[in-house]
């Protein structure tokens, strides 16, 4: 009813001038309602009650604006020039090294051999991590048992990548643990080199790059596998599904939204990965390891070219927000 | 309540906006109550030294100058490179740096480092006592202070098993030896690390080649990669590689790799820093080993060049105390504490004058101080632009042509335009 009347109140206390006036309340009665005479006042209480939410706001747009906006916005305006930070002074080029970038015969090569290593990678971890989140939501197993593999399982996953370099390069030396075991059985030369072979690296380093992820879409799925009702498996089960029909027409489903969102941040996070071959390979034997990431990496620390690194980042953002895109497309499809 | 958070979010901002500015401003030296000055010396040295090692020398040079202080600012080869482009990028380059010679180049041109044969004439310092400098355009931008050499270093008991009877001293005595390693034992002649990763092995372990024979990759300063110097290092090598001498897993093996596969006997020669004698008596003390000069082409009697990699020093353009960073430097390159420096960073002195301890020492660092006497420091890399880029261009053509995808003069004649092109 007569709700217009604390706020005058308050200014009164603070020595503004209301005036009692006369308003329609919805009944029709009249009601009396203080009107503040100082116009300023009433603007700069409006202004203040319109600026609270961006001052609580306030925060995460600066950090937003100094750790994302302002360096993205950086590195987009240097791909635009010849060369930056080595060079005092430089120059417009426009769209000059987007050409060049693009054009990179080592660019071109980089960029397929970086969809083979995600393609793989994420189609990997996805069969892999699927299917031992099935064993682990079996009921034939102890929950013992069960927290033993869960334990084994994750191992990789608990690993840095600098550690996981390091063991897979000891490993796959070419008089290493590994050589030895498959050559015991027939299956390898002695002296195979795994990284080091052109014919091999690209495939070895994906394999790495498989045993190193595929615990994060277990645990996911894992999770849930979990949440799925038993009743829906029942009544497939009443209704004389076979175990593969169960699969594809319950577990399947059920999952989708979990799977799809899993396949989108890991194609972004695989396309990214510079540390893991960094480490191994260095981007060789020659360029067949090369990837998006290591050849952005040379440009910027060994050749110094930071305007063409700037650029190549600028393609991989682009490429990546391509994926993103899907990504909150699909996550607000599900809100 | 609101009000309250809407003050709490105000100061948090301007206590932030603070926090911010803050770390934008400074770098460089600084000035205390006083009048002291606080030099920076930013530098990969500390960690590689024993402990407290290069902190008593600045203590030592704090005693001698009053009112300088040195702040050492200690990391990683790879983070000081890191934060040394960041601060030439920002002007806020510490007032004295360590130097690799690959960055030379690169910083002299950004204008990052000063003129340090200007420094010298200002200051009056002799430098006739200096074994080496590192110029760009006729002027020096960095003093090697110590330096590293690479001689080689050969598993004796492997020899002696292959039936060889002395470290080769040429080409072929090699080429013999490498492949009567590999077939008379069960460890390969010869490790090539050529990572791609760090490619500073076609500085240490190719081309070296090259210059223990006399030869250049440059002519005039500029590339010159296809002589015939270098072509017939190229066919030589790859003629060791085809004969299965070089130990498995090259392409993407490190300088660490080979250490420990030489240090583990799997491995009969390697060409390698001297800094590492320490590191293989302790993980293998019972290995046999000697160290020689790298073998030079048959008949060849000449000079030989010995690869070296510097602890280099250089003065930020931007530092505003030059005078006392050039006091550093002299107190540095000074006869007896660049004696001792090189004494505890098992090196070999940037002064011609100083001669380092070797009491207590490993025989082989004064067999090595001989050979280093006996030729001259030998890197044409330093000073040459994108230095390590020049490297990984010649690596990667080089695992090309032994993988058997080119020939020596498509190589060579490739790396002739890279590096042209960057120069």
């Amino acid at each position: 009813m007569s709700i217009t009347s604390k706020g005058p109140r308050r200014d009164a206390s603070r020595g503004g001038a209301p005036t009692p006036q006369t308003t329609e309340s919805q009944t029709g009665a009249s009601l009396p309602v203080f009107v503040n005479k100082t116009p300023n006042r009433a603007r700069w209480n409006d202004a203040k009650k319109k600026g609270e939410p961006f001052a609580f706001l306030a925060p995460v747009i600066v950090l937003i604006g100094v750790l994302m906006v302002l360096p993205i916005g950086i590195v987009i305006g240097y791909s635009l020039f010849d060369n930056v930070i080595t060079n005092k002074n430089p120059e417009l080029v426009g769209v000059d090294n987007y050409i060049e970038v693009l054009t990179n015969p080592t660019f071109i090569a980089a960029t397929g051999n970086t969809l083979v290593f995600t393609g793989a990678s994420v189609v990997a971890h996805l069969v892999l991590g699927l299917a031992f989140a099935m064993l682990l939501n079996t009921n034939l197993l102890g929950r013992f048992s069960k927290a033993i593999f869960r334990t084994i399982f994750v191992l990789p996953w608990l690993f840095t990548v600098a550690i996981i370099a390091v063991l897979w390069r000891l490993l796959l030396n070419p008089s290493g643990v590994v050589n030895f075991l498959l050559s015991g059985v027939g299956l390898a030369d002695q002296g195979t080199e795994w990284l080091s072979s052109p014919e091999l690296a690209l495939a070895t380093v994906t394999f790495i790059n498989i045993w190193a992820g595929y615990p994060f879409f277990m645990i996911s799925l894992l999770a849930g596998l979990q949440g799925i009702p038993g009743e829906l498996y029942e009544a497939a089960t009443v209704d004389g599904a076979s175990w593969w029909q169960r699969f594809i027409s319950v577990t399947i489903p059920q999952l989708r939204p979990i799977i799809i969102s899993m396949l989108l941040l890991d194609l972004i996070w695989t396309s990214q990965q510079f540390a893991l071959i960094w480490l191994t390979t260095g981007g060789g034997p020659i360029n067949v390891t090369e990837m998006l990431s290591t050849f952005t990496y040379k440009l910027a620390f060994s050749r110094y070219e930071f305007a063409l690194a700037s650029t190549s980042a600028v393609i991989i953002l682009a490429l990546s927000g391509i994926l993103a895109f899907f990504y909150v497309r699909h996550q607000r499809a599900r809100d | 309540m609101r009000r309250g958070a809407v003050r709490f979010v105000g100061m948090g901002m301007a206590a932030a906006t603070l926090v911010a500015l803050a770390g934008c401003s400074g770098g460089g030296s600084g000035d205390e109550a006083g009048g002291d000055v606080t030099l920076e010396f930013a530098q990969w040295w500390e960690p590689e030294l024993p402990d407290g090692a290069l902190r008593g020398l600045m203590d030592q040079f704090e005693e001698e100058n009053p009112g300088i202080k040195v702040e050492l600012l200690s990391g990683p080869y790879a983070s000081t490179k890191e934060q040394l482009f960041a601060g030439a990028a920002a002007g806020t380059m510490s007032d004295v740096v360590g130097l690799d010679g690959a960055w030379v180049n690169d910083f002299s041109q950004q204008g990052a480092i000063a003129d340090l044969t200007k420094l010298m004439a200002d200051y009056d310092y002799d430098d006739s006592q200096l074994a080496s400098q590192i110029q760009v355009d006729g002027s020096t931008y960095m003093i090697p202070v110590v330096n590293f050499v690479y001689p080689l270093f050969t598993n004796d008991d492997l020899l002696s098993e292959a039936g060889v009877a002395a470290p080769p001293t040429d080409r072929s005595e090699f080429a013999s030896a490498a492949k009567a390693i590999t077939d008379s034992t069960d460890a390969a002649g010869w490790a090539l690390p050529l990572s791609l990763e760090s490619p500073s092995v076609i500085q240490n372990n190719v081309m070296s080649w090259v210059w223990s024979s006399g030869g250049s990759m440059l002519d005039d300063g500029k590339p010159d990669v296809d002589n015939a110097d270098v072509a017939d290092l190229v066919d030589y090598i790859q003629g060791l590689y085809d004969d299965g001498v070089v130990a498995p897993g090259a392409f993407t093996m490190k300088e660490q790799d080979m250490v420990e596969e030489f240090t583990n006997g799997r491995v009969g020669m390697m060409v390698d820093s001297l800094a590492h004698i320490n590191l293989i008596r302790e993980t293998n003390p019972d290995l046999n080993f000697s160290i020689s000069a790298i073998p030079a082409v048959d008949g060849y009697t000449g000079e030989r060049g010995i690869p070296y990699a510097s602890w280099g020093i250089g003065v930020a353009e931007s530092s505003e105390h030059q005078e006392e960073a050039f006091k550093l430097v002299e107190f540095l390159m000074s006869e007896d504490v660049n004696a001792e420096l090189s004494t505890v960073a098992n090196a070999f002195p940037g002064n011609k004058n100083s001669t380092p301890d070797f009491e207590g020492k490993d025989e082989l660092f004064s067999k090595a101080f001989e050979i280093y006497q006996a030729g001259y420091p030998a890197n044409e890399f330093t000073g040459l632009p994108v230095a390590e880029e020049l490297m990984r261009q010649f690596d990667e053509q080089f695992q090309a042509l032994l993988e058997g995808n080119q020939s020596t003069e498509e190589m060579l004649s490739k790396v002739q335009d890279s590096w042209s092109a960057e120069f």
